[in-house]
């Protein structure tokens, strides 16, 4: 390091250690990929090398105190910036942190290191971290999912099959009474879970403690009428910690199986949530709430898929992550990535699902991906061939809008799943004859006959903005 | 009423052709198979009984499904379902169960209210068949 590293004033990020292409990257490092868009004149290097400054030790000058510290171990360091291909103007920076700069088991202070402070910086027109690589020795500091994917299934005694679930319509307006009313029909249909939606906590036209107490009667009537565990993710979310636990020990207390929370709560509610989850046998459920205005924009925020890493670390046991071909943003390629994140243990990286890095989670359990919006039964074997079996599909619309009733709507869905899943196990090419088995299995379902002449070509055929670099067209489903 | 356990319970119930087709789809994958039986449908009755140990190097699909008939003829009766076990590491656990043979008529569950303090109803759900003696629930 010259002497000039430490004359007052103001020098080159990338001259103060933050640039460092000679960099080997150690297995406890935590990696992160940023795409970068630096000002006009600024080199992509020095862009690169400010965001490891700023999301490490850096300030704007230069300060003597940084002699005081071992700072060549507290500085990130970028150690490779390749430009992004047909883009112009925007580079990948690859940025490796030291596990010291980190502490154990918080999310709130990991994002707070990566994404604290970076982003409103001047030097760059535009910042999005696209993803990041937990080393196991950082993974390892987290409690991870209260159950995951294995010990939920057994808890519930379901195997070999997506679970169904849908969410209670209209989100806003019934009352308690009215509400269980769906709850009960849609469970006793065939239905494995029922949601409030994210917006659904406590308010003037129904108080959460009245929900509770007729969704549970929904609950247990349907477990009677069906002999089956059914579910109704009562959601947790309120202003407080204190108002969520009371919400979540109430749920506890009625015997309900799984309760809920949204990503709006924040990191460290989250963390707690899961704490208390695994400390009192309920499954969490998260709702994705608010997360498109951060995770959509291609050249701006954070990677849905760096949500899910850090949702996965957090602890809690489902999580929203795309339909593929229903009426949310979902290239299938992205959305194959994010699943895979959640998912399996061992994960390679793969340009193709935008996963940038290798990632092992040393047997922290997988988290329950769910797929909600615009889905219905007609698009049963593209949702088994796109998300695979574990899985929740979520058919609110698609259940409750049933010319023949509710119960009838959840029928419909979990025989056409049911279907496909007989003809997958029996070698059928479910994909391209899909169609052919749900009208087959409809023979025998008035309520499956119904559904597919009711919803049967609906699609929703948008490009998709967050699609990975080096997939040249954008796949519409 | 239908007890709707298992992966397939929303469908008409399996032909033997069918079952085989399942069975052959686990072998393949190198899911050990298992038969168990029981005259207890709770939902939370995790431990049916088993029809001997899982067939761990049985990789014929017929001879599962003998053993299949073996235990529908020994319990004509009752409840029988397939598993198919995954070993995998990290997985280790169930990875298909269905229901392939059920009591002619299926008297289902009497759902209990106990109403607590404060408009909370304690709930317990109750098989109908549980209320005679073993041996005697499905005669």
């Amino acid at each position: 390091m010259s002497a000039g590293r430490w004359s007052a004033g103001v020098i080159p990020y990338a001259e103060m250690g933050y640039w460092r292409p000679d960099y080997q990257p150690k297995d406890s490092d935590i990696l992160a990929a940023f795409r970068i868009t630096p000002q006009p004149g600024v080199p992509p290097e020095e862009a690169g090398a400010a965001v490891a400054g700023e999301s490490s030790t850096a300030t704007w000058t230069v300060v003597w105190t940084d002699r005081l510290t071992s700072y060549e171990n507290y500085q990130a360091k970028c150690y490779r910036v390749e430009p992004v291909p047909g883009q112009e103007g925007q580079f990948i920076a690859y940025i490796a942190y030291d596990l010291d700069l980190f502490e154990e088991g918080s999310i709130a202070n990991l994002t707070s290191s990566i994404i604290g402070n970076v982003f409103g910086f001047k030097a760059l027109k535009a910042l999005r971290l696209e993803d990041m690589r937990i080393p196991p020795h950082y993974v390892k500091t987290f409690q991870g999912p209260a159950h995951g994917v294995v010990m939920e299934r057994e808890y519930l005694g379901k195997f070999g099959r997506p679970l169904l679930g849908a969410t209670v319509k209209p989100k806003l307006g019934l009352s308690a009474r009215n509400y269980g009313r769906v709850v009960y029909e849609a469970l006793r249909g065939g239905l494995d879970f029922t949601k409030d939606d994210e917006n659904i906590n406590s308010q003037p036209f129904m108080r959460w403690r009245d929900r509770f107490l007729y969704c549970m009667e929904g609950v247990n009537k349907a477990q009677a009428a069906s002999g089956e565990i059914k579910g109704h993710y009562l959601n947790v979310t309120a202003g407080t910690m204190e108002d969520m636990y009371e919400r979540a020990e109430f749920a506890r207390d009625l015997g309900s199986v799984i309760v809920m929370i949204d990503l709006t709560i924040g990191y460290t509610a989250i963390q707690s949530m899961a704490k208390w989850a695994r400390a009192n046998g309920v499954l969490l459920h998260l709702h994705r709430a608010g997360h498109s205005t951060y995770t959509r924009q291609k050249t701006h925020g954070v990677s849905f898929r760096v949500i899910a890493k850090w949702m996965r670390l957090a602890g809690v046991d489902h999580i929203h992550a795309g339909t593929v071909v229903g009426k949310l943003e979902g290239d299938p390629n992205s959305v194959a990535g994010f699943y895979d994140t959640l998912r399996q243990d061992k994960i390679a990286a793969d340009p193709v699902k935008g996963l940038y890095f290798d990632q092992d989670w040393a047997s922290m359990p997988g988290v329950m991906p769910v797929a909600s919006g615009g889905i219905h039964a007609g698009q049963m074997h593209q949702l088994l061939h796109y998300l695979d079996e574990d899985v929740i599909l979520q058919f609110g619309g698609g259940t409750i809008g049933h010319p023949m009733g509710i119960a009838a709507g959840a029928a419909a869905n979990r025989v056409a799943l049911e279907a496909m899943i007989k003809a997958r196990n029996e070698g059928r090419d479910f994909l391209a004859e899909g169609s052919d088995i749900l009208r087959a299995a409809a023979k025998h379902s008035r309520e499956l006959d119904v559904a597919l002449a009711t919803w049967g070509d609906i699609t929703f055929t948008y490009e998709s903005t967050d699609t990975p670099d080096v997939v040249e067209t954008p796949v519409s489903v | 009423m239908r007890v709707t356990q298992g992966t397939f319970s929303h469908l008409p119930d399996l032909t033997d052709d069918e079952i085989t087709k399942q069975i052959a789809y686990a072998l393949e994958r190198g899911w050990p198979c298992s038969v168990e039986f029981t005259d207890d449908p709770h939902p939370r009755n995790s431990y049916w009984e088993m029809w001997g140990l899982p067939m761990f190097d049985l990789t014929d699909p017929a001879g599962v499904l003998y053993e299949v008939n073996e235990c529908r003829k020994a319990y004509p009766s009752l409840y029988v379902r397939l598993n198919a076990y995954d070993a995998r590491y990290g997985r280790q656990t169930t990875a298909l169960q269905f229901i392939v043979q059920r009591p002619a008529e299926e008297p289902g569950f009497r759902l209990e209210r106990e109403e607590t303090s404060d408009r909370r109803v304690r709930y317990r759900i109750h098989p109908y068949a549980l209320d005679r003696p073993q041996g005697e629930r499905y005669s």
